[in-house]
């Protein structure tokens, strides 16, 4: 079950005994909190005073999931956008050109030696 | 049994091609008949590829000379060159030939739980046309062939893209991808001409033996036929910057379809890796060609994870997450490249190559699992925009599950698949430059937050009104996500089993590759 890398070697078996372990350590810490539930209004998410607002709501939808970083790299994500028109002619114009790159890359050299 | 595996080379193609035809008569006879006769097929090619496979690892390559008097011998008497088309399956033939047909069977038995009434015949049909031309790809020794299995791989897909549709979205990436398919389909066929211009053959051994004769005065036709070959082919494996009918392809098809498209595009990828190491290693810098992969493998990894980063479509982002996979598979395969123009293959080559060809079955079975549980979704929500999802974990429990085994596989965590082939790749690229070992490992850990993202949105949160009536995928989808999380639980658990087992052959397929010019120059196995 050890499959040798250039590096080293990587054992499942070795990964899953360590995280047993790991798991039945932090089993054992939580043992050690309190075990009392606590009910009421300790229990309500707090929103500056704001009520609860209804369960459909409270879910964070996948648009807004990153958006800090996607904010911070708006420059990179903008052309991005911009290569990615969703027009076939481009598609076809971006393998032209990279065909047209491995043209030179490849063959020039070959040519002029 | 030895007959069997003589002829098992044609059989894997003929069996699926036959059921194809027969599938729209038996249709309009009886509906369980048909899909019997589509199950009993796909079943009977997948034990002769394994029969196949099991032969080869043993004993090494098998052609099967198409129409000749003895199937085994290449040359018939008197001739120098082979002039019939011969399929030619070596250890890299029939590890594609494998991801192929189990992929096939999985989307087969996902495709019956919904695809039934009448359109159901032409769809099933198209669907075996599509397994021919995948295995017809893998299997055979001719270029010409080789195109024409293209051909049929791509018709057949392009129309399964947009099965379901008459208007819209699906139709369109139907489009976009017949155009891209043809354009590449072209260039292959130009740079055959060009080939069987200069060589006056389309045996692949054949043409790397005259390649081989032209060593360091390498024919002008012959280094534009290998521009035209790597660019096609690249492009229809979907590197970056070509990838962008991946995401539109893989975003509008049928779940099952969208699986069985990853192993489409491995198969472009296989005659990519033909090209290269079989016909071409022995004349061209090595160091460049592989420098291109790895540029194009970076260049795919950085695109496909930052891309899918900002999709708000379930489907489109496992598709631009795929174009990562994709460059893993290029950066691993281009630092194995990389080495060859020393003529000795170093360790860390070779565990790149490892590394590469196992991340091959290790992607289509990750991004599969994620398309089936994507599609199964679609199918109980009707809908696949992330920010209209939310809950699902409450009524879809078992999907849930498979959905975290395959995010946990496609980020390379320990101790799935995923992690075993990315571990491979990440040690070795390390050697050529730790820069691009880094870059790989901050991808996957994007990876993870992209797949984490799907996760948030669509199964986590509380139950939402407009799911309430949601229920669980139908009984066959979740089998058919079962067998692939089995078996990428499999590989995760024993990677030295499935390297030394279906891995190496491959990779040896590839490095000595002398073996596949001599079993045609020589006259037979």
């Amino acid at each position: 079950m050890t499959l040798d890398t250039y590096g080293g070697y990587w054992s499942p078996i070795v990964w899953i005994i360590a995280f047993v372990v790991a798991f039945l350590i932090v089993y054992i810490l939580r043992g050690f909190g309190e075990r009392k539930y606590k009910g009421g209004e300790q229990t309500k998410p707090f929103i500056s005073g704001t009520e609860e607002p209804s369960k459909g709501e409270v879910h964070v939808r996948g648009g807004n999931v990153y958006w800090g970083f996607t904010e911070a790299l708006k420059g990179y994500y903008n052309l991005m956008k911009k290569m990615h028109t969703g027009i076939i002619n481009d598609y076809v114009l971006w393998f032209i050109g990279i065909a047209a790159i491995l043209f030179v890359v490849i063959i020039l050299p070959e040519v002029i030696k | 049994m030895n007959e069997i595996i003589t002829h098992a080379p044609i059989l894997i193609i003929a069996i699926p091609l036959f059921a194809a035809f027969l599938t729209p008569l038996i249709d309009r006879v009886s509906k369980k008949g048909r899909d019997a006769v589509v199950f009993i097929s796909v079943v009977l090619t997948l034990i002769l590829v394994f029969i196949l496979a099991n032969d080869v690892f043993e004993t090494g390559l098998r052609i099967y000379n198409m129409g000749g008097d003895y199937v085994n011998f290449a040359l018939p008497s008197g001739y120098h060159v082979p002039i019939r088309i011969i399929l030619e399956v070596d250890g890299m033939s029939v590890f594609m030939g494998i991801i192929s047909i189990l992929i096939s069977l999985v989307g087969l038995i996902y495709s019956f739980s919904h695809i039934k009434g009448d359109g159901a015949g032409k769809y099933y049909t198209l669907f075996l046309l599509m397994l021919v031309g995948m295995l017809g790809m893998e299997m055979t020794g001719d270029l010409f062939n080789l195109f024409v299995f293209l051909e049929i791989l791509s018709i057949s897909s392009a129309a399964l893209i947009a099965f379901y549709a008459r208007k819209g979205k699906p139709l369109e990436a139907s489009i976009k991808y017949i155009v891209i398919s043809s354009l590449a389909a072209l260039f292959v066929l130009f740079a055959i001409g060009l080939l069987y211009g200069e060589y006056n053959l389309l045996n692949m051994g054949a043409i790397a033996n005259e390649i081989r004769g032209d060593a360091g005065a390498l024919p002008f036709v012959t280094m534009v036929a290998f521009v035209l070959f790597l660019a096609s082919f690249a492009l229809k494996a979907g590197a970056a910057p070509m990838h962008m009918w991946l995401p539109d392809a893989y975003g509008e098809a049928p779940g099952a379809i969208s699986m069985v498209l990853v192993a489409a595009t491995q198969a472009s990828l296989y005659a990519l890796l033909r090209v290269c190491f079989t016909i071409y290693s022995a004349t061209l810098d090595t160091a460049v060609i592989g420098g291109i992969l790895i540029i194009l493998g970076l260049a795919s990894i950085f695109i496909g994870v930052t891309m899918a980063l900002i999709q708000i479509d379930m489907k489109r982002l496992i598709g631009y997450a795929a174009v990562a996979e994709i460059g893993y598979i290029l950066l691993a395969v281009g630092v194995g490249f990389f080495e060859l123009a020393k003529g000795e293959i170093s360790e860390y080559s070779m565990k790149a190559l490892q590394g590469g060809i196992f991340h091959i079955f290790n992607d289509v079975l990750d991004i599969g699992l994620l398309f089936l549980v994507a599609g199964a979704v679609i199918y109980v929500t009707k809908e696949s925009n992330l920010n209209k999802l939310g809950g699902l974990a409450h009524s879809m429990k078992y999907s849930t599950i498979f959905f975290i085994i395959g995010l946990f596989a496609v980020s390379g965590l320990p101790p799935l698949n995923g992690f075993a082939s990315k571990i491979l790749i990440y040690e070795s690229v390390y050697k050529v430059s730790p820069l691009i070992s880094i870059i790989a490992i901050l991808a996957s850990i994007l990876m993870l937050a992209i797949f984490v993202k799907i996760f948030h949105s669509v199964f986590m949160g509380p139950k939402l009104p407009e799911y309430a009536d949601c229920k669980e995928a139908p009984k066959l989808m979740l089998c058919s996500m079962a067998i692939l999380a089995a078996i990428m639980i499999f590989f995760g658990l024993f990677p030295d089993f499935v390297i030394t087992n279906i891995v190496d052959p491959a990779v040896n397929a590839l490095v000595k590759n002398l073996s596949y010019i001599d079993a045609i120059i020589r006259g037979g196995v």
